[in-house]
């Protein structure tokens, strides 16, 4: 990790760069810093703070926020009274670690790399766009991300809101979208893709903290196309935020408040007064994009974001450069993770030859043996965390409390606990005293655990003889006023840990082997990418298809909104995935059993038709699920009765065709002519798009063609704005209609009549079109028996639920098993290929490791004890515990590489068979005791 | 993420260590690989950082 790094240079060729970094200095030794934060608070120069968008103060040498990785504190030269004027160094002294050097000097650093990763972000829209709204101007118009900080609880105003101007409680306040994006005035075209989401998302939280104020969103189409996103603004307007459709002329100051000026789509133009302006203000390409691309030498497009490929969306122009995130068009955070995770896997395939080559396992000291009836050898440690303990706790008497219990062996106390020095002197009285167990009395276990366990590991000790107490949090932090109480509770969360650790045990490391092979369940876009990403890394994969001929929905498909052909690109990836050696495809087959594990499972499946039917089983160590959806099929608008109604994909495959008359003379197109809540209750996300594709090659075709769409929001999300632009400058009207006004399809004899609310001329209008286009929507194919075979999770909308939405996005909860393509949700081709990619990456890494290792804190099933009811099974959202036949009886048994140790078929069991290891009933039970006994050391 | 070496075979440089960067350089270590993590900043993170709570399911996002 090389932080406060500018990238200078890069030189040589895909799998062997040279890339120049220039460290600057922080002007602080970052092994020595406890980031205890005394600098902070003696540093005498204000500095304003950048990562609080400049609405707090820090000191020039500061750390910005207290979880920040590295946790190293760093000096900002631009204010620093030493290395701006060589006076002050107060810190120096003040420092109890000496960590603060100010002679370090900038260090120049070649980097020998097989590849790049391009992932700098984006950045942020100029003041003059802002501006134009008032910002800069008042002092209450304010951006989003700044709004963002001030709703933050650790944020500057601890999540108060507040006017800058007067310091009260705004009463209404008004969100302003697409400041920044589609805009051409700032020669920003495109959409951001985020601002209405998190626009959403602080509307909710500001009403959370204040019901009664009140709320309104100015926009121009709310486009919250994601995943489960509408029902978000659903819940928004629900608690009574305001959405406006309008266009904001101007923001003036009016008395001691701000006065809106807005045109709704009618024509009329508005005002309204507010307290609070926030401006929804969008994602640009980052600031130094272009510095980026000179030295990279990559294609930039024309808004300096990375140019790519729909068909391989993250690929530069240069070999051996990918991009991930925001640099690769504007887009949110699951998205953002999962075009990392492919990125991971494109690098992974390309480098395939020198992998584990520049990484060394560390070698761990062997296992010292602790029995049961050992006698417990106990040492405490309690951390002064600098002053942040010891300032209200007395550390010391809380040491020489331990040291007078039971079993304790050795008790000290530590200036810092984490520091480097403080591990060795762990590790020398674990020998030196012969301890067996560890209790810790600092921070987090959450934080800290893994380290102090690594130190108990390295000492020879089995990482589970360790117990952490929280004595920061739990006590210092809380009970800041009460010293002498947060003393007691502190001996009092010691004897319990004490009395605890008496009772704990080693829990063995289990590692599990893997079978190197991928079983992929469906073969169109997603699960060819997905294979063929598995086989570049040098990975085997049975791909199984229940169609007669691999292609999946691509096969409907003709052409890309940005004009790429599809069958051609569809044809290269059959040819490879049919070429690949270790690819082996089976068509009109099912899944019909799955048993096992990750890394072990073993899956039988069904092929051939009637009498040629076969069963073969499969070892296979992961299963990637890309099942798929298709077009939805509405049973309205005289869909399926008359000629003249189709579906875009219909259209699409019409003016693919060679007829003459393929692009008809006049069409009106109605969106969410079955999403949104008419049949199925979510956005598509594909249809706006496909829609503006059929239209662009109508107009193409046909140039004199009248078309007229019915929409409810335009979500032509991120660059495809460009076209929702060129197709309304060849003159193609929009029309929104509200879903309580709904279009209606008539037939007129042999002609097709459309009747709707033109809502900008506000009259009835009835049209008698040569086509109607229906945007029908996506679903996703079968996903019930598939869900219930491998028992993962389905929203209610019936797409598989990933594990995580935004930090695990292609990974199910059950262990081993990853998810790509519509089967996860709708979603635009480009978008499917890197979610393949992204479930290749992630179902490479076991396969790579080649063995699974298993926590040791998973449930443990006592056989003597159960008398096997099966209600553990049922209750196990993991699928990790299993009935089997031990001497001809129904048992329990755990399947500790699945189990995630959530302990509820330890809480259900009726007859306390099950327990958890690292937390058994006579621990916790002992520990509850101790809490009771205060007398009894 | 181990030792700091001169040479090494198959590293891979991600440059920008907001959550992408983060995310790739987790899961490449994963597949094997040496990663150097390059930031202009002096902490990892990036904007989602400085987010409170995250949409549609207002996680905190630290």
């Amino acid at each position: 990790m090389l932080t406060n790094a500018d990238f200078l240079a890069l030189e040589g060729t895909a799998g062997n760069f040279t890339a120049t970094i220039n460290m600057r200095p922080r002007y602080i030794d970052a092994d020595a810093c406890t980031a205890c934060g005394l600098c902070t608070q003696y540093c005498p120069k204000h500095h304003v703070d950048p990562y609080n968008e400049g609405l707090a103060i820090t000191r020039p040498i500061h750390i910005d926020y207290a979880q920040a990785v590295p946790a190293t504190y760093y000096i900002d030269p631009s204010s620093c009274l030493f290395l701006q004027h060589e006076t002050c160094q107060i810190c120096v002294p003040v420092c109890q670690s000496h960590a603060i050097n100010f002679k370090q000097q900038p260090e120049e650093r070649k980097l020998h790399v097989g590849a790049v990763i391009l992932s700098p972000g984006f950045g942020k829209i100029a003041p003059e766009t802002l501006a134009k709204f008032g910002y800069g101007k008042h002092p209450d118009v304010v951006t989003a991300f700044e709004f963002e900080r001030m709703t933050t609880a650790s944020g500057p105003f601890m999540g108060e809101v507040k006017c800058f101007s007067d310091g009260r409680h705004p009463k209404r306040i008004a969100f302003i979208q697409c400041v920044g994006s589609r805009d051409i005035g700032c020669n920003n075209g495109y959409c951001s893709s985020v601002c209405c989401m998190y626009a959403i998302k602080e509307a909710l939280v500001c009403k959370e903290h204040d019901p009664e104020v009140d709320i309104t969103i100015y926009y121009l189409d709310i486009r919250t196309q994601g995943k489960d996103f509408d029902a978000a603004r659903e819940r928004a307007e629900a608690i009574g935020v305001k959405f406006v459709r309008a266009k904001v002329a101007d923001v003036t100051p009016w008395e001691n408040r701000l006065q809106l000026t807005y045109a709704t789509l009618d024509g009329q133009h508005k005002f309204e007064p507010f307290d609070l302006v926030v401006l929804s203000v969008g994602l640009e390409s980052p600031k130094d994009a272009q510095k980026i691309a000179d030295i990279t030498k990559i294609d930039l497009n024309k808004y300096d974001f990375c140019d790519t490929n729909g068909f391989n969306p993250l690929q530069t122009s240069q070999k051996g450069i990918v991009v991930a995130g925001a640099f690769q068009g504007p887009k949110d955070i699951p998205e953002s993770v999962t075009q990392s995770s492919a990125a991971a896997s494109l690098t992974a395939a390309s480098l395939k030859k020198v992998r584990g080559k520049g990484v060394e396992l560390k070698i761990y000291p062997e296992e010292q043996v602790v029995a049961e009836d050992d006698e417990a050898r106990i040492g405490v440690f309690v951390c002064h965390c600098g002053i942040n303990i010891s300032s209200v706790v007395d550390v010391a008497a809380v040491a020489n409390y331990a040291g007078d219990m039971k079993n304790v062996t050795y008790y000290t106390e530590n200036l810092y606990s984490c520091s480097q020095d403080a591990q060795e002197v762990i590790k020398k009285k674990i020998k030196e005293h012969k301890l067996n167990r560890v209790v810790i009395a600092a921070c987090s276990p959450r934080t800290h655990e893994p380290l102090f366990q690594e130190t108990l590991r390295d000492a020879g000790l089995n990482r589970n003889l360790f117990e952490m107490v929280n004595i920061r949090d739990q006590c210092s932090w809380v009970h800041a006023g009460e010293p002498e109480l947060a003393t007691i509770k502190s001996k009092d969360l010691v004897r319990m840990a004490v009395s605890k650790a008496r009772h704990i045990q080693s829990l063995p490391e289990q590692t599990v082997p893997v079978t190197p092979k991928a079983l992929i369940v469906g073969a169109g876009v997603a699960g060819m990418t997905a294979a063929l990403n598995l086989a570049d890394q040098g990975f085997e994969s049975v791909l199984i298809e229940k169609g007669d001929s691999i292609g999946g929905n691509l096969k409907n498909l003709h052409h890309t909104l940005s004009g790429d052909e599809v069958q051609s690109h569809l044809k290269t990836l059959v040819t490879k995935v049919n070429g690949s050696k270790i690819i082996d495809v089976i068509c009109n087959a099912e899944l019909v059993q799955t048993a096992g594990f990750i890394g072990n499972f073993a899956s039988v499946i069904a092929s051939g038709k009637g009498q040629t039917k076969v069963e073969q089983t499969v070892d296979h160590g992961v299963i990637i699920v890309a099942t798929g959806g298709r077009e939805h099929r509405p049973d309205k608008y005289l869909l399926g009765k008359s000629k003249k109604v189709v579906t875009q994909q219909e259209l699409e495959k019409q003016l693919a065709g060679k007829a003459k008359t393929r692009a008809p003379g006049s069409v009106v197109m109605i969106q969410c002519a079955g999403s949104r809540g008419d049949d199925l209750n979510y956005c598509s996300k594909v249809c706006c798009n496909h829609a503006l594709k059929n239209i662009l090659k109508i107009k193409e075709i046909n140039p004199d063609s009248q078309i007229i769409v019915l929409y409810r929001d335009m979500r032509t999300y991120g660059f495809a704005e460009d076209a929702y632009l060129e197709a309304r400058k060849m003159g193609v009207v929009f029309i929104p209609y509200e879903v309580d006004r709904k279009p209606e399809v008539t037939q007129k004899g042999a002609k097709v009549q459309v009747r709707f609310f033109d809502s900008i001329m506000q009259e009835e209008v009835v049209m008698n079109p040569d086509m109607v286009a229906l945007s029908v929507g996506l679903v996703p194919d079968d996903t019930d028996t598939l869900s219930k075979l491998l028992k993962l999770p389905v929203t209610a909308n019936k797409f598989f639920l990933e594990a995580h939405v935004k930090l695990r996005p292609v990974e199910l909860s059950v262990s081993g098993v990853y998810v790509c393509g519509l089967a996860h949700g709708p979603k635009p081709v480009d978008e499917t290929i890197v979610q393949a990619q992204a479930a290749a990456a992630k179902a490479a890494i076991p396969l790579v490791k080649g063995y699974v290792k298993v926590d040791p804190i998973v449930s443990c099933v006592e056989q003597d004890k159960c008398i096997g009811c099966g209600l553990c099974t049922s209750l196990c959202p993991y699928g990790a515990i299993v009935m089997q036949k031990v001497d001809g009886k129904r048992k329990a048994e755990t399947v500790s590489a699945s189990c995630k140790a959530c302990g509820i078929c330890a809480a259900h069991c009726p007859t306390f068979a099950i327990s958890m290891g690292g937390f058994t009933n006579e621990q916790l039970i002992s520990q509850i005791e101790a809490f009771g006994a205060t007398g009894d050391r | 993420m181990g030792k700091a070496m001169k040479n090494r075979e198959g590293a891979v440089m991600i440059l920008g260590g907001g959550i992408a960067g983060i995310q790739a350089a987790l899961d490449l270590t994963d597949l094997g690989f040496y990663v150097y993590l390059v930031e202009k900043s002096p902490a990892v993170g990036g904007v989602m950082a400085q987010l409170d709570k995250t949409f549609p399911t207002n996680d905190c996002s630290l």
